[in-house]
């Protein structure tokens, strides 16, 4: 199991198209990608788990990987968390 | 005429017939099925279905308004293969066979109530969202898939809400403009009418849309108003401004982001005036090249006691970062007995005008001084902040305020608060600071010439009392003559000279002073460009 600890810096917070793209970049890995906030998950792989935890500019989260393929899911999830979020 | 009051997503001013746009009828029947496989796959070749329309309507809306807007087409698809909304329409339909309509209509509430409980104004706005995919999941599934109505005259569309698929299928070239009845301005609808550049309203308080259906009328988005049925008069009217903001945004169009310079290549400060931190839309709006008189006023008025020092701070500061190292220049505190602030505890005046005002109040009361000075330099820390003194009228006061100036920095220091001193002037608003505008020169970093005051100074004409409009003169050569000095003494003493008073907005004296070499001129933003026009046609 692999966890990315992140604060969010888009100004808007992960609102409608960041989730969805979010999602786009989650979708095609087996592993389980779960995103946390103030003890509340969400999985990855749904923009309405996403958008329904409201995670706005600020916020710490924590990302979990879980899985076959967790090494190149950190990578390249994190990786657009980091350019995006 | 019937006139209903709204809530203005976008601005502009449209006249024309009403269409008032009806959903699909879509009461849902709850039914039982026996083949849950079969009602299984009727949802998913849906789904498919539903999919393809919201990619050609990515495409549409790519071309429309851009890729920004369009992306809500992609954040629909997403929602509509959302696992959670798909697990939950499946165990809808195996656990309590029933048909896939009835389901997707269960679990689109389901989902679109979690948005809409949410605190955040644009999470709950989401919930519409939700609500318009599975519409569309449902409305392919009873074969109800019906095209939006292609008016062949353009038109205003009236309706309950508009969904951004709805709003989007639209042909924009016959939509005169949209009102809602619900909806919020941060909906989609409302940013693609804004992207659209239609006007529109919503929570339009319209209680009989049928009624409404096929009238004249008139959509006023400055006002927020919907007019149905207007009378002649006000109808030419509508129409009358129509054509000025027509006239408006054409000058927008190709004056914006221009120099404001002449001919031979002189450039001219050209600023804004405003008295709230709201007024800096229209600042941006019209492309001003800094602000050249902020009111602190606003802060003082319509409450119980003094704005605390932190409260100032905070509005200095973030007008200062909103003009992003453009310059802001903040009149400190012009208050008189005139201006309703008991808290003040002015006495009551013959003459307010002529009595315990602006510099006064600050200099018999550094209290009050201190902490406005305090505000403004800490806040000059994050932009281009300068500082201007009203109702000057010779060294005297200067040299007041020096002092001040000096108690408050030794202080901010002690307390090691960060902070810049920033640019210092006068206005130039009192005949005597006309004549002393040699000397004053040599102390500040520039002057502003306040016209409104000058002229009833110099011409002893209370501008209030209209028994005297006979011998009022905006253009009295006595004034003109004092800015011509004033604008020499400071040139003198290596300072710019402004105008922030009503004259300098005057465009008949755009001219005139550029002439006279005047270095910024601060008006109302509505009328930089008009300005910015004469001035790039000079000489």
């Amino acid at each position: 199991m692999k966890t990315l600890e992140y604060v969010i810096t888009d100004p808007l917070g992960i609102h409608a198209r960041p989730a969805g793209e979010l999602v786009k970049a989650a979708k095609d890995f087996r592993c389980t990608i779960t995103l946390e906030k103030d003890g509340r998950c969400a999985d990855c792989k749904s923009i309405f788990g996403i958008m329904a935890l409201a995670v706005k500019k600020g916020n710490p989260v924590t990302f979990t990987f879980d899985g076959e393929d967790e090494e190149e899911a950190f990578r390249a999830v994190g990786g657009f968390v980091k350019e995006n979020l | 005429m019937r006139r209903y009051s709204a809530k203005s997503v976008c601005q502009g001013v449209a006249v024309g017939t009403i269409y008032v746009y009806k959903k699909g009828q879509n009461t849902i029947k709850r039914e039982k099925v026996t083949n849950a496989d079969a009602e299984l796959k009727r949802f998913e070749d849906a789904k498919r279905q539903a999919i393809a329309q919201l990619d050609q309507l990515y495409e549409k809306a790519l071309k429309d308004v851009g890729e920004v807007n369009a992306g809500i087409f992609e954040t629909h698809r997403m929602m509509l293969e959302d696992e959670g909304f798909n697990e939950a329409i499946r165990g809808i339909i195996e656990t309590q066979l029933v048909n896939a309509e009835f389901a997707v209509a269960r679990a689109g509430d389901h989902f679109a109530k979690v948005f809409a409980d949410m605190e955040d104004e644009y999470m709950k706005a989401r919930s519409a969202d939700v609500k318009d995919i599975s519409e569309r999941v449902i409305r392919v599934l009873s074969g109800q898939d019906r095209e939006i109505s292609s008016f062949r005259e353009p038109v205003i569309v009236v309706a309950e809400d508009l969904a951004p698929s709805e709003t989007i299928q639209m042909d924009r070239d016959k939509v005169l403009s949209f009102v809602t009845v619900r909806g919020s301005a941060n909906s989609h609808t409302a940013i693609l009418a804004r992207t659209m550049d239609i006007p529109a309203l919503v929570n339009a308080a319209i209680d009989d849309l049928e009624a409404i259906d096929g009238k004249c009328a008139i959509v006023d988005a400055e006002e927020g108003t919907l007019i149905v049925e207007p009378e002649e008069d006000r109808l030419r009217e509508a129409l009358d401004k129509q054509e000025r903001l027509a006239q408006k945004k054409e000058l927008l169009k190709t004056l914006r982001g221009k120099e404001t310079v002449t001919r031979d290549g002189r450039e001219l400060l050209l600023y804004a005036n405003i008295g709230s931190l709201k007024e800096l839309g229209g600042v941006l709006e019209n492309d001003a090249a800094g602000i050249g008189l902020f009111r602190s006023e606003f802060l003082y008025l319509e409450r119980q006691d003094f704005p605390t020092e932190e409260e100032q701070f905070k509005t200095y500061k973030t007008a200062a970062e909103i003009m992003a190292g453009k310059r802001v220049i903040i009149r400190t505190l012009d208050i008189g007995a005139d201006k309703k602030c008991d808290y003040f505890g002015l006495a009551k005046e013959e003459n307010p005008a002529m009595g315990m005002r602006a510099i006064r109040i600050c200099l018999s009361r550094p209290e009050i001084f201190k902490t406005q000075l305090r505000a403004l330099f800490r806040a000059a820390a994050f932009g281009k902040i300068a500082v201007m003194y009203p109702m000057i009228t010779g060294l005297n006061e200067l040299q007041r305020i020096k002092a001040i100036v000096r108690e408050v920095c030794d202080e901010l220091d002690a307390q090691g608060i960060a902070y810049r001193l920033p640019e210092q002037g006068v206005m130039i608003e009192t005949p005597a600071a006309v004549m002393m505008s040699e000397e004053l020169a040599k102390e500040v970093d520039f002057f502003s010439i306040g016209t409104n005051d000058l002229t009833q100074y110099t011409l002893a004409i209370d501008r209030q009392n209209e028994a005297l409009d006979d011998f009022y003169d905006a253009h009295h050569p006595a004034v003109l003559r004092m800015i011509r000095m004033v604008v020499e003494n400071g040139h003198k003493a290596g300072i710019w000279v402004g105008i922030c008073g009503e004259l300098g907005a005057d465009t008949t004296l755009t001219r005139t002073f550029l002439e006279m070499g005047v270095d910024e001129l601060s008006v109302s933003s509505g009328k930089i460009l008009p300005i910015r026009k004469i001035v790039r046609d000079y000489p």
